[in-house]
């Protein structure tokens, strides 16, 4: 599939027609929502404390919305014009600006408790017009966002690198702005569910939270055990009952709902049934 | 924009512009809206807010009602102090005017509530 920021720029890409979908595919405000919930998650707010929130790339809101869930107020950047008219016919509770992530967060020091950004940083990464250097809009960035986060606060930005060599990128320009962190990756062993979230962190170097569905090691079948199976006589491979349970392990580590194991599990259907 | 935005907000991303800050409001159109309150929230806002550029800024507007200048001692346990900074701060909306930053004079106007931070290529 190609990538949005091969496109056009920001700006334009996002047309009233796309920002439409911000609206009406329930899909994608689905899968927006979800990752909205785990970037606040892993920000670790104060709980049962408002607070101030910065949204990188807010769009039509919808991330907004889940910080309004969470009882927090937040104030939204946006390049399309078209995605913030959608937020306003919306009625977002935060306050909108028109601005550009590649020059700057226009704060003061010390203003916010923490940022978000959901699918935003990726477009940094491209230069849309001829005096676009990625690396240098990156890097201002990510200074004026650490200038403008109050201390021990933390970012919170989910992305999707197109490659081992812009994730780098992306990291070395957060480390030179002063961040500590790293990226956390959830379900690491699907390919849909696969989530990139860049955490970073302004008071200290504290250990990065775990990604879901990581949990132990990924088991494969060695290929002598599978001979040995196939020789054996009886049941098939596929409907054996450790076949099936290692199979739904890994069903479960990419993310997908799985019927709980149970003692029958792999067993067949009595001939009563 | 809210006042509280304006507070929090600099042009110190233009080229040449140190501090940019506080931006000077030119409204055409100014509205109050309703909001929740909450007086926790407001009362841990406060000390990140510059006092004397809200007071300004709300005077600006026209909406300065009885704020007071400078901010009470005490002032987390003061209800009717927080509820004339909220006001002040979550309430006063700008629909329609520009901001003016201090140094250069550089305008960005202001349509729908929406601040236009979008800098040209010579700006940046």
């Amino acid at each position: 599939m190609s990538r949005p920021e091969h496109l056009a720029p920001p700006e334009i890409f996002y047309n009233e027609t796309e920002a439409k979908k911000y609206t009406q595919n329930s899909r994608i405000i689905e899968i927006q929502e979800q990752m909205s919930e785990r970037a606040i998650e892993l920000l670790l707010l104060p709980e049962d404390k408002q607070s101030l929130i910065l949204d990188i790339g807010c769009g039509s809101g919808l991330s907004g919305g889940v910080l309004d869930e969470n009882g927090h107020y937040w104030v939204g950047m946006d390049i399309s014009t078209a995605m913030l008219d959608v937020a306003l016919e919306r009625e977002v509770e935060g306050d909108l600006l028109l601005a550009d992530m590649g020059e700057g967060c226009p704060f003061k020091a010390g203003a916010f408790d923490g940022a978000i950004s959901i699918s935003a940083l990726q477009w940094l990464c491209n230069a849309d017009k001829s005096h676009h250097k990625p690396v240098q809009r990156l890097y201002k960035f990510f200074s004026t966002l650490y200038a403008c986060l109050s201390r021990s606060a933390r970012a919170v930005l989910q992305f999707y690198p197109e490659n081992g060599e812009q994730m780098e990128l992306v990291t070395t320009q957060a480390m030179k702005a002063g961040f500590y962190g790293g990226v956390v990756v959830d379900y690491p062993n699907s390919t849909k569910a696969k989530k990139f979230f860049l955490v970073l962190m302004t008071g200290g170097n504290m250990p990065l939270p775990k990604g879901l569905g990581t949990e132990g090691e990924s088991s494969g079948i060695d290929y002598s055990r599978r001979e040995k199976i196939k020789r054996q006589r009886g049941k098939p491979l596929k409907s054996r009952r450790e076949w099936i349970l290692e199979k739904k392990e890994r069903r479960r580590r990419q993310g997908k709902e799985v019927r709980p194991d149970s003692k029958y599990t792999g067993r067949k259907r009595s001939g009563r049934f | 924009m809210k006042l509280l935005t304006h507070n929090m907000l600099t042009s110190k991303c233009v080229k040449g512009v140190n501090v940019g800050y506080p931006l000077t409001i030119n409204a055409s159109d100014v509205r109050v809206a309703d909001v929740d309150f909450n007086p926790d929230f407001i009362s841990r806002l406060i000390p990140k807010i510059d006092w004397p550029v809200l007071y300004n800024a709300a005077e600006s507007l026209g909406h300065v009602e009885d704020l007071p200048k400078e901010t009470p001692v005490n002032y987390e346990n003061n209800e009717e102090f927080l509820k004339k900074a909220h006001r002040a701060l979550l309430e006063v909306e700008v629909v329609h005017g520009e901001l003016v930053c201090p140094e250069s004079g550089r305008k960005f106007p202001i349509n729908n509530g929406i601040p236009n931070m979008l800098l040209n290529e010579d700006e940046v």
